[in-house]
C-alpha cells in the first residue's frame, strides 16, 4: 500500500518531472508479482540444477549462491549416464504421434466441415465424447490391448494411445479453423485450374499452417509430457521417455534424494518445449486469431 | 466468336428444395447478361452450374457450340469473380493474378505482358507487390477482376461482384466495370440481387423467381413493358403500384374513377392495374382519366417527393407518385393515369395482358 499516494504524484507531475500515474505502478507491480508467482517454482529448478550438492542441502537455504556454489556437474552426470537416449526417445515418440494426428485428424476434420455428411453431427458428438473419459480409465483397457497384441516395450505402445487422445482435439480445433476458412477461395481455385492435390498444397496448406502449428504444439506437449502410459508400457531402460526417466534417478543409496539430477533433467526436458513455443510464437499468434480474409 | 448456352439447366437437392427448375439461354459475343431476382431465386446456383462449381440434376453447359456439362471448372475457359474476391492471401497481387495463368503452362514473359495490359485498365501498378490484406475494399475488387481479364476467357462469370463494397465506391465501380466489359467482347454473364446494377450494366436480363426465368429481354423492354406482375414489381424503385380492380362492362373501378379497360382483350372481372409512380402525374384540366386521394405521407428523396395517396372511394387502395420537389400539391390531390403507361395484367396468372395492335407496332420501331 506504500505506492498509493496520489498528491505526491500529483505534486512531482506539476513540478515539471514525467507524472507516474498511481494505476501504472500498481500494474507494474502487480505483473511483476504473477510473473515471479508463476515462474518461481521453475527458477527454483533451475537454479537447484546449477547449485553443488552442498549449496542444495544447505540450511539456511542459499538464495543467491556465490560463485564458488556454481556447478554444471550436475548436467554432465545426467549425459554421462545416457539421458541423451531418453530426449531421443521422447522425440520420436512425440513426433511421430504429432505427426500421424495431425495426417489423420486434418482430412477428417476437413471433411466435416465441408462435405455434407450425414450423420455429422452425431459423429462431431462422438468425437467430443471421447475427450469426456478420464484417460486413467481408459488405461486399464489400453494395458489388456498393449498385453494381448504384444507391443510392450515397443515405440507404438506410446504412439498409438497418444494419438488416439489428441486425434478428438486436432479434429475439433482444425475442423473450427477449416470452417473459417472461404469457401470461395476453394472455388476460386478450381476455376483457376489447380488439381485437387495442387489446391491442398498451393493453397490450403499455406493458409492452414497456423492452425496446423498451433494444434501440433499441443500434441506435442502432450506427447512429450505423458507419464503414466510410458511408466506401465515401456519396461525396457533404453527405451524409456524423459519424465519416466527423471522420475526413476536414483541416488547411491535408498534415502539419498537426488536434488541436482533431477533438477537438471526437469530442465533438460523442459527446454526443447520452451524453443518449441517461443519458435513458431508468432505462427501460433496467426493460428489464434486466423480467419481475417475478407477484412 | 464465343458464347454460351444453357440448356434446360435443372437442380434439384430434394423434392421440396429446387433451387433452379428449368433454365435455358443463351450468350453471344458481346453480350452481358445480367441474372437478377430475389435471394433464393436460384441465380447464384445457375452460375455455379455454368462455372462447373456445382453438377445440374438434369440439362446442359454449352460453351463455344462444346457441351462442358461433364468438364471439370478448371478446363471449361471461363473466369469467374467472386462476392467474397476469394484472393489468396497468402500471395501477393502479382501471384495471385499469375497463378491461373502459370497453371495453364504460360510462360513468364507472356504472364508479365498480360498482367501489364490488364493494369493499364485497373490502376494496379503499385499494389502488385502487396498482400490482399494490406488493400483496401474496393482495390481488392480491382485486383479479383485483373485475376479475372487477364485469363482472357471464352466466357467472365461475376456473382455479384459490388456487394461487398460501400454504396458509393459500388457506383464507381459499376461504372469501371462498364467500361472494363464494353472494351472486350466474351460474354458476361453477371449475377446481382441488385436491379440498379442489371440496368446499367447489361444489354439483356434474365429476371428469375423460384428456379424459373420470368422474363429475358433488353432492360429498357423490361421496364417499360414487364411481361408479368414479378418483373413489374421487382424492377424499378419505388416500386410499381399494383392495384387489384373490379371490372364494371369495359372498364375497371379504381375508387371513384373508372379507368377504360383496352379493347384488345375479352374484359375479365378482375384486374390488376400497373403503373409506375415516376409516371403519376398530377391532372391539369385536359386530363380525363384521373384519380383524386387524400395525401397521407410525403418521403422526401431529395430530387424528388414520394407521395402516398389513399384514393378517394376506397380506403384499401393506396397510390404512390413521385413528383419533382419544385411542384407543390394539395392535401386533396387529383392524378393523371396516362394510358400508355398503364400496365394490366391477369389477376390469377400475373401475365401481362396482350398488347393492342397499336402498341405493339410503338415498340417494334422503336
Amino acid at each position: 500500500m506504500t505506492s498509493v499516494q496520489p498528491p505526491a504524484t500529483n505534486q512531482s507531475a506539476s513540478s515539471s518531472k514525467p507524472s507516474v500515474s498511481v494505476k501504472s505502478i500498481i500494474l507494474t507491480i502487480g505483473a511483476v508479482a504473477i510473473v515471479i508467482f508463476s515462474l518461481a517454482p521453475v527458477l527454483w529448478e533451475l537454479l537447484t540444477s546449477i547449485k553443488t550438492n552442498a549449496a542444495i542441502t544447505a540450511d539456511p537455504l542459499v538464495y543467491f549462491p556465490s560463485w564458488n556454489q556454481y556447478t554444471l556437474q550436475h548436467y554432465i552426470d545426467l549425459f554421462q549416464d545416457g539421458f541423451y537416449i531418453y530426449i531421443f526417445n521422447s522425440a520420436l515418440v512425440a513426433v511421430v504421434s504429432t505427426v500421424l494426428c495431425l495426417c489423420i485428424g486434418s482430412p477428417a476434420a476437413y471433411a466435416l466441415a465441408r462435405l455434407k455428411l450425414p450423420g455429422e453431427r452425431i459423429i462431431l458428438a462422438v468425437v467430443l465424447v471421447v475427450t469426456l473419459f478420464p484417460y486413467i480409465l481408459l488405461f486399464l483397457g489400453l494395458l489388456e490391448i498393449v498385453r494381448a497384441l504384444g507391443l510392450a516395450n515397443n515405440y507404438l505402445a506410446l504412439i498409438i494411445p497418444y494419438t488416439a487422445i489428441n486425434l478428438p482435439l486436432t479434429i475439433l480445433a482444425m475442423r473450427s479453423f477449416f470452417q473459417q476458412l472461404p469457401r470461395d477461395l476453394e472455388d476460386s481455385a478450381k476455376i483457376d485450374g489447380y488439381s485437387t492435390l495442387g489446391m491442398l498444397v498451393k493453397i490450403i496448406i499455406p493458409l492452414t499452417l497456423p492452425a496446423l502449428v498451433t494444434t501440433g504444439i499441443l500434441a506435442f506437449i502432450f506427447a512429450w509430457n505423458e507419464y503414466i502410459f510410458a511408466l506401465t508400457f515401456i519396461t525396457r531402460e533404453s527405451m524409456k521417455t524423459i519424465p519416466v526417466a527423471a522420475a526413476q534417478l536414483a541416488g547411491t543409496t535408498l534415502f539419498d534424494i537426488p536434488y541436482g539430477p533431477l533438477a537438471a533433467a526437469t530442465i533438460v526436458g523442459t527446454l526443447p518445449l520452451i524453443f518449441l513455443v517461443l519458435f513458431f510464437q508468432r505462427k501460433i499468434v496467426q493460428g489464434l486469431t486466423a480467419g481475417s480474409v475478407k477484412g | 466468336m464465343s458464347n454460351l448456352e444453357i440448356k434446360h439447366l435443372n437442380k434439384t437437392y430434394s423434392s421440396k428444395i429446387v433451387p433452379v427448375r428449368d433454365m435455358s439461354l443463351a450468350v453471344e459475343e458481346g453480350e452481358f447478361l445480367t441474372l437478377v431476382g430475389p435471394s433464393g431465386c436460384g441465380k447464384s446456383t445457375t452460375l455455379r452450374m455454368i462455372a462447373g462449381l456445382e453438377q445440374p440434376t438434369k440439362g446442359q453447359v454449352i460453351i463455344n457450340d462444346k457441351d462442358v456439362t461433364h468438364v471439370r471448372a478448371g478446363d471449361r475457359d471461363i473466369a469467374m469473380v467472386f462476392q467474397s474476391y476469394a484472393l489468396y492471401p497468402h500471395m501477393s497481387v502479382y501471384e495471385n493474378m499469375a497463378s491461373g495463368l502459370k497453371l495453364q503452362g504460360m510462360n513468364e514473359r507472356e504472364v508479365r505482358d498480360r498482367i501489364e495490359e490488364a493494369n493499364r485498365v485497373l490502376g494496379l501498378d503499385d499494389f502488385l507487390n502487396r498482400k490482399p490484406a494490406q488493400l483496401s475494399g474496393g482495390q481488392r475488387q480491382r485486383v479479383a477482376l485483373g485475376r479475372a481479364l487477364v485469363r482472357r476467357p471464352a466466357v467472365f462469370l461475376l456473382d455479384e461482384p459490388l456487394s461487398n463494397l460501400d454504396a458509393l465506391l459500388r457506383e464507381q465501380v459499376r461504372a469501371d466495370l462498364k467500361q472494363i466489359f464494353e472494351k472486350q467482347s466474351a460474354p458476361v454473364v453477371y449475377v446481382t440481387h441488385d436491379q440498379t446494377e442489371a440496368m446499367t450494366l447489361s444489354t439483356k436480363v434474365a429476371v428469375l423467381n423460384k428456379g424459373d426465368i420470368q422474363q429475358l429481354d433488353s432492360p429498357s423492354t423490361i421496364y417499360n413493358r414487364p411481361a408479368n406482375q414479378f418483373v413489374a414489381g421487382f424492377i424499378g424503385s419505388p416500386q410499381m403500384n399494383l392495384l387489384n380492380l373490379n371490372c364494371e362492362n369495359n372498364q375497371a373501378v379504381l375508387g371513384n374513377s373508372r379507368i377504360p379497360l383496352p379493347d384488345r382483350f375479352v374484359p375479365p372481372p378482375e384486374v390488376v392495374l400497373g403503373i409506375r409512380p415516376e409516371h403519376l402525374q398530377i391532372a391539369t384540366s385536359e386530363d380525363t382519366q384521373t384519380v383524386s386521394g387524400q395525401v397521407f405521407l410525403v418521403e422526401n428523396l431529395g430530387m424528388s417527393n414520394l407521395l402516398s395517396v389513399r384514393v378517394n372511394g376506397s380506403d384499401h387502395l393506396t397510390l404512390r407518385a413521385l413528383l419533382p420537389s419544385d411542384q407543390s400539391w394539395d392535401e386533396q390531390i387529383t392524378l393523371t393515369l396516362p394510358t400508355e403507361r398503364i400496365h394490366w395484367f391477369n389477376m390469377q396468372t400475373g401475365e401481362r395482358l396482350p398488347d393492342s395492335t397499336t402498341e405493339r407496332e410503338m415498340t417494334t420501331t422503336r
